[in-house]
């Protein structure tokens, strides 16, 4: 119960975070990659942010503690490679992104304040990641991807 | 659409996210990384859904409240209900293959310096960036 009652509090600052930041606002989003036309730079001050204070955050957490307070350790990843995989599903993820003005982390923290355009965006993502799960059990062995 | 330009609260809403990316690694030993998180609670289920749901309650929950504070968001959608639509189809399987967002490669795998995080982060920051430019300048929607 406390796993998930600290789940939540953390959840809700990241969804605090997301929103003031502005990586839950389309136009915002949108108009940081509009380098050409009407360019809003501030999503490099997000980016700045929280790479920062994670890495600063992380070097903390690794140095001092042997496992995390409610699991018996560290969940990394383990897939090194960089192959076509990653490549294509990022490239695609990246063109999905530049259509909408919507990131998944930046989508969820909107369901509750964005309206109808926030759900049918989510809605959309979360058929997107079960067709290609089921695309990719269907082809290979499921993948072991997070 | 032009949008105001916003270091001061941009900065410190990523200052957030970095507190919890690091809370959640020091708590729950995981990468606060959004993708990661919902693929657990999307069909097939993951034994361990219930610390996501939490997460994912609170992140949904928490703007509301900060609204209703009295603080404000700034959010609009020049965007089409179609257009939006077919974009979140093409994210979601694109984070699926990819194994990762903004939130999970782009501040969690690079705050690690992991090259694949790096190599990720780079393709769909310039996917987007030339998916804008192609959309707005070259298509004229």
């Amino acid at each position: 119960m406390r796993k998930l009652i600290v789940s939540g509090i953390i959840g809700a600052i990241f969804g605090v975070g997301i929103a003031i930041s502005g990586m839950a606002n389309p136009a915002k989003v949108l108009n940081f990659f509009d380098v050409a036309g009407s360019w809003d730079p501030s999503l490099i001050f997000v980016m700045a942010g929280a790479l920062v204070t994670t890495a600063l955050g992380y070097i903390l957490v690794f140095g001092t503690r042997k496992r995390p307070m409610f699991d018996a350790e560290f969940h990394l990843p383990v897939n090194k490679t960089i192959d076509a995989r990653l490549i294509a599903g990022s490239a695609t993820f990246g063109i999905g992104w530049g259509i909408a003005g919507f990131c998944p982390g930046g989508a969820i923290p909107a369901l509750g304040f964005g309206g109808v355009a926030a759900i049918a965006f989510v809605g959309a993502m979360i058929i997107g990641i079960v067709l290609a799960r089921t695309l990719d059990t269907l082809r290979h062995k499921p993948a072991k991807a997070f | 659409m032009e949008t105001e330009f916003t270091p001061w609260m941009s900065l410190a809403g990523g200052i957030l996210i970095g507190i919890a990316s690091t809370l959640l690694m020091a708590m729950n030993g995981r990468i606060a990384g959004m993708t990661g998180i919902l693929a657990g609670i999307v069909p097939p289920f993951s034994s361990d859904w219930a610390w996501r749901m939490a997460f994912l309650a609170g992140a949904i929950l928490s703007p509301v409240l900060f609204l209703a504070a009295g603080g404000e968001i700034a959010y609009a959608v020049p965007v089409s209900l179609p257009l939006l639509v077919f974009g979140g189809v093409i994210v979601g399987v694109g984070v699926y293959y990819g194994a990762g967002c903004t939130s999970g490669h782009g501040v969690c795998g690079m705050a690690r310096l992991s090259p694949r995080s790096i190599a990720a982060t780079v393709t769909f920051m310039m996917a987007a960036g030339l998916t804008v430019y192609l959309v707005r300048h070259v298509a004229g929607i």
